[in-house]
Formats: structure tokens, C-alpha cells, sequence
């Protein structure tokens, strides 16, 4: 749910990188935070276990730019991907206004890929949201493993629906903000149709 | 869609804004703001000069949504107060009308009574400006400022 400030002249929208644990969700955002210029960026909070997993979200506020004199700020929220936490990831999806499912190529998390996807879908369907309808792009992430499965059989199982789909090695950053822009013009094209 | 988008108007801005203003002097606090229930902060009022107020916001309903998620699993709606005492300042935390968090963050200058009571009164007159804006908002005349946005607009965005 994008919140508009005609007083502050601003707009604010939320991204949700979901996916299966460890795919490298927050890995794309410490990249992100990493080239992005300080004052475009607040700080990214991380709530994570000892162990760096991440407990209940990752958040890193950007600002873009401006469109017609509104300031254009995204709020970049991960979910901890490990499969006993649902509860968390369905607050996190709360008001959300577009999705990037980040998949791990590796050929042996491709289960893990497709449950992370349907639990997305069926989250995103208890709010009313229909996975189809939102902004929402693919990320396939870890295309350096020698172990990573081919990108037509990621598009296979994962994108029936033909949706923009990108290759990630988000370790280096190749990829990431090709994704974070096309979701992100995605939610401001959804603005613009109105609600 | 489920959740429209929420609209900010100068009118109504200003109103919250003095309202948090006035309930963070009435109050004795040291800050006061207002987030809305997906982490968006909305106004905030005090001395907030060296206060990360975007982290403050997206926290304080990551905690309002995960006590949210305890109310449920015990029976409850939801947990209307929150308090957390600290050392030296402490967080007293509300939601109002079901749909937004007011936060006070006070010290030892005030008491945990008095911010209760000036919450309670401020959260009257600030459910009253939501409704108000709700209904605004759906008036289909007040349009979007993002009907006339072009490709080009957004690609531009993009192109630094
Ligand atoms: N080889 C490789 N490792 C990656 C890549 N992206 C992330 N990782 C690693 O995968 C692990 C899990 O990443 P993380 O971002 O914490 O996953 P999350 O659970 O989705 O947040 C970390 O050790 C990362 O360094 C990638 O593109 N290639
Ligand atoms: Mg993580």
C-alpha cells in the first residue's frame, strides 16, 4: 500500500524480497545499501539470529529521485526464508506493493524454490492479493555455482506466467539493481493506473 | 485491491501535526510520531533532530504486527498499549482507530499515567481526522497526482 504526502511532498512504497532461506534475499539489500549514495539511504536495519539468519526482517529505506516534485522513497523489506517462520512473513507482507521472489539456481534447492513460491502465493491470497496481479519480477540468484540448474529449466518450474524474470550473482551485485529497477517501475506504472 | 493506498493531504497533515505537537507538550514528552501499520511514519513531533525516525517507524510496526500475532494465538483482537521502560527514557506505544501506531517516547520529566491520559484524549481527536481522511480518499474526485505520470517520468528516475 503506497503511502502519498501531498504535505511532504512524498511517496512511499514497499518491496518484499521473498524466497527460500539463504537464497540470498539479504544479500541483495546489503548490496543495495553497499553503491547507494548516503544520503539516498537510511539505515538497514537487520533483526537476525546469532548465526546471521535473518529472524524477522531486513529493512533499508531508498529514496530514487523525484517524479513531478514527489519525492520517491522505497522501503525494502526481506522475510526470513527458513520455512518455521511463516508468521513473520505474513506481517511482512502487510501492505506490500511489489515482490521480488528471489530463487536460488542451485539445482538441489529447486523444491525449496517452488514451496518458498506457493507460500508466497498463498500468503499474498490471505490478504486478498493475487500474485498475479501485483508488481512482481524473478530473480534467479547464484548463477556463479557450478551446481546452478539452467535458466530454462528455472523459467520452467518457476515463471509459467511470463513475468520479468533476471539472472543474479548478488555475492558480486551482478544483477541486483537491474531487478530492484524493474520492480520498482513496476509499483510506480501501478501508481500511475491508480489504485 | 484490499488495502487502498493512503493519501497525506496538507489539511490533514497539518492537523496531525499539531496534534502531536500539542500531545508531546501536554504529555511532557520528549517525541512523538505517528507510523502507519505497514512501518510508513506519518508525522512526528519533539525533539527529533538526532532520531532515525524512518528505522523508528519501520520497528515500531514490526513490533505492533508481530504483539498483533501473540494477541491472536491467545485469543485477543489485539494489544491496544504497548510500554516499554527503559533505563532513561521509555516508549509508550497505542494504536488508534485500528489503523495507525502513536508512539511516545518520554523520560523521567513525565510519568507513565500522564501519557496515558493525554493518549487517550489525543487519540479521540486524531481517530477523527482519519475517518475523516478515509472517506476523503475515497471520494473519486481527489484523483491521484500519479494519474499523468509518464513512461518517461519513470525511466528518468532510473537514469543518473
Ligand atoms: N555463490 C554465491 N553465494 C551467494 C550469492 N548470493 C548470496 N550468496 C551467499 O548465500 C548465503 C545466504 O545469503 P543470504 O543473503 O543471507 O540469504 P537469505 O536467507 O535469502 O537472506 C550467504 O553466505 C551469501 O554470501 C550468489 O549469488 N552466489
Ligand atoms: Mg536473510
Amino acid at each position: 500500500m503506497s503511502f502519498i504526502n501531498y504535505s511532504s511532498r512524498e511517496i512511499n512504497c514497499k518491496i518484499v524480497y521473498y524466497g527460500p532461506g539463504l537464497c540470498g534475499k539479504t544479500t541483495n539489500l546489503q548490496y543495495i545499501y553497499a553503491k547507494t549514495n548516503p544520503e539516498a539511504k537510511g539505515k538497514m536495519i537487520s533483526l537476525a539470529t546469532e548465526t546471521e539468519r535473518t529472524l524477522f526482517f531486513d529493512f533499508l529505506p531508498l529514496s530514487l529521485g523525484e517524479i513531478r516534485g514527489f519525492k520517491t522513497r522505497f522501503h525494502l523489506y526481506t522475510v526470513p526464508g527458513q520455512v518455521f517462520y511463516d508468521a513473520s512473513r505474513k506481517l511482512i507482507l502487510k501492505g506490500v506493493d511489489g515482490v521480488v521472489f528471489v530463487a536460488d539456481s542451485q539445482i538441489e534447492r529447486m523444491e525449496a524454490n517452488l514451496e518458498s513460491m506457493e507460500n508466497l502465493r498463498v500468503n499474498l491470497a490471505e490478504q486478498g492479493y493475487d500474485l498475479k496481479a501485483i508488481p512482481y519480477v524473478i530473480q534467479y540468484n547464484k548463477r556463479d555455482l557450478p551446481n546452478a540448474a539452467s535458466i530454462e529449466e528455472l523459467h520452467r518450474l518457476l515463471n509459467p506466467g511470463n513475468i520479468s524474470e533476471f539472472q543474479s550473482i548478488a555475492a558480486t551485485g551482478w544483477g541486483v539493481f537491474d531487478t530492484l529497477k524493474a520492480v520498482a517501475k513496476l509499483v510506480l506504472q501501478e501508481l500511475k493506473k491508480g489504485r | 485491491m484490499v488495502s487502498p493506498q493512503i493519501v497525506m493531504y496538507e489539511e490533514e497533515f497539518n492537523q496531525i501535526s499539531a496534534l502531536c505537537d500539542r500531545l508531546c507538550r501536554e504529555a511532557n514528552g520528549k517525541v512523538v510520531f505517528l507510523v502507519d501499520k505497514n512501518g510508513q511514519l506519518i508525522a512526528s513531533a519533539g525533539q527529533v533532530g538526532n532520531l532515525d525516525t524512518t528505522s523508528l517507524a519501520s520497528l515500531t510496526a514490526g513490533n505492533i504486527a508481530a504483539t498483533g500475532g501473540l494477541a491472536k494465538l491467545i485469543g485477543e483482537k489485539e494489544f491496544s498499549i504497548l510500554f516499554h521502560e527503559g533505563e532513561r527514557d521509555n516508549l509508550h506505544i497505542s494504536i488508534v482507530g485500528g489503523r495507525v501506531i502513536l508512539v511516545v517516547i518520554f523520560d523521567g520529566r513525565s510519568s507513565l499515567g500522564l501519557v496515558r491520559l493525554r493518549v487517550k484524549r489525543a487519540s479521540v481527536e486524531l481517530a477523527g481526522i482519519f475517518e475523516h481522511l478515509m472517506r476523503k480518499m475515497e471520494d473519486p474526485a481527489m484523483g491521484s497526482p500519479f494519474a499523468e505520470i509518464t513512461d518517461e517520468d519513470i525511466d528518468n528516475l532510473f537514469n543518473d
